[in-house]
């Protein structure tokens, strides 16, 4: 068995019990952490598959943008008195060993290809200048409808987001407490 | 083509769509199903690059491309989503939404 084999079998068993974490956690930022790890090991994946400009693209907008939004929803519904007794319990030591290991194998997969990337003949690459000339050839119309995509995501979002009016508001109240009576 | 043979990577995405799928249909918490539809979504991504790989061309990387623009506008809206939920309902509960089942 070659050392990409290897390589590719450890990460997907990283990806796989991580991702196997991911949904059974109790608790969400316990959740997340183990989601991130799994994506990291997918990232890994891609480079492993010869694909080193998605593995990029996996770490820097799925693991750090949209994992971020994850965590600014998380903090920003867990507001009142118990948030430090909360933040504590997140951080304590315990919680921080299974992703901390789970990272530590990749970490060391990483450092073994920087290593030996000279050595590893079956890997073929699809370069990030193939992938650009594609992209804004024959697939401009998909990139326009991505762009028009993420701006309708964009007002969405911020349409949704919106403090509620004091209307609203009032008719809110009146509605619970005609379920109160 | 690279040495990985394109049917454990179809596998492994099965796999991890599975487990996906599992927690938007076992979890109740709004959260949690939005994390289980990521990592559905990253499943998919990887399904394409592994096919992008197994014939060497740029395609497959172009499709992961636009699952991840999809993925991103997904979440925005679904997270916007939950903080209406939670400021209306003071839950995060999914049940809770049945409102309107006949």
């Amino acid at each position: 068995m070659t050392l990409e084999l290897v390589l590719f079998y450890l990460a997907s068993a990283v990806a796989v019990f991580a991702t196997l974490m991911t949904i059974t956690r109790h608790n969400a930022a316990h959740a997340l952490l183990y989601l991130i790890v799994s994506l990291l090991a997918v990232a890994v994946l891609y480079y492993l598959l010869g694909a080193p400009f998605a593995a990029g693209l996996e770490v820097i907008i799925y693991a750090g943008a949209i994992m971020v939004l994850f965590v600014f929803v998380i903090m920003m519904l867990n507001q009142g008195n118990k948030t430090v007794q909360q933040e504590r319990q997140w951080l304590s030591l315990g919680m921080w060993i299974g992703p901390g290991i789970l990272c530590l194998v990749l970490f060391v997969e990483v450092l073994t290809l920087l290593g030996s990337s000279g050595q590893l003949a079956g890997l073929e690459v699809v370069s990030a200048k193939d992938v650009g000339i594609r992209l804004f050839g024959p697939y401009l119309l998909a990139v326009e409808l991505a762009s028009m995509l993420l701006m309708v995501g964009l007002v969405g979002a911020y349409h949704l987001g919106r403090p509620l009016r004091d209307k609203e508001q009032v008719n809110e109240r009146e509605k619970d407490s005609e379920v109160a009576q | 083509m690279t040495g990985v043979p394109i049917e454990h990577g179809l596998l492994l995405a099965t796999l991890l769509f599975s487990l996906g799928l599992l927690g938007v249909l076992v979890r109740r918490n709004i959260i949690f199903v939005l994390m289980s539809m990521e990592i559905m979504f990253n499943a998919v991504g990887l399904a394409f690059i592994t096919g992008g790989s197994r014939w060497m061309q740029a395609d497959g990387q172009i499709m992961f491309m636009l699952v991840l623009t999809l993925a991103a506008a997904e979440v925005a809206v679904g997270l916007a989503l939950v903080l209406q939920l939670y400021k209306r309902f003071k839950t995060l509960d999914l049940d809770v939404l049945s409102k309107l089942k006949g």
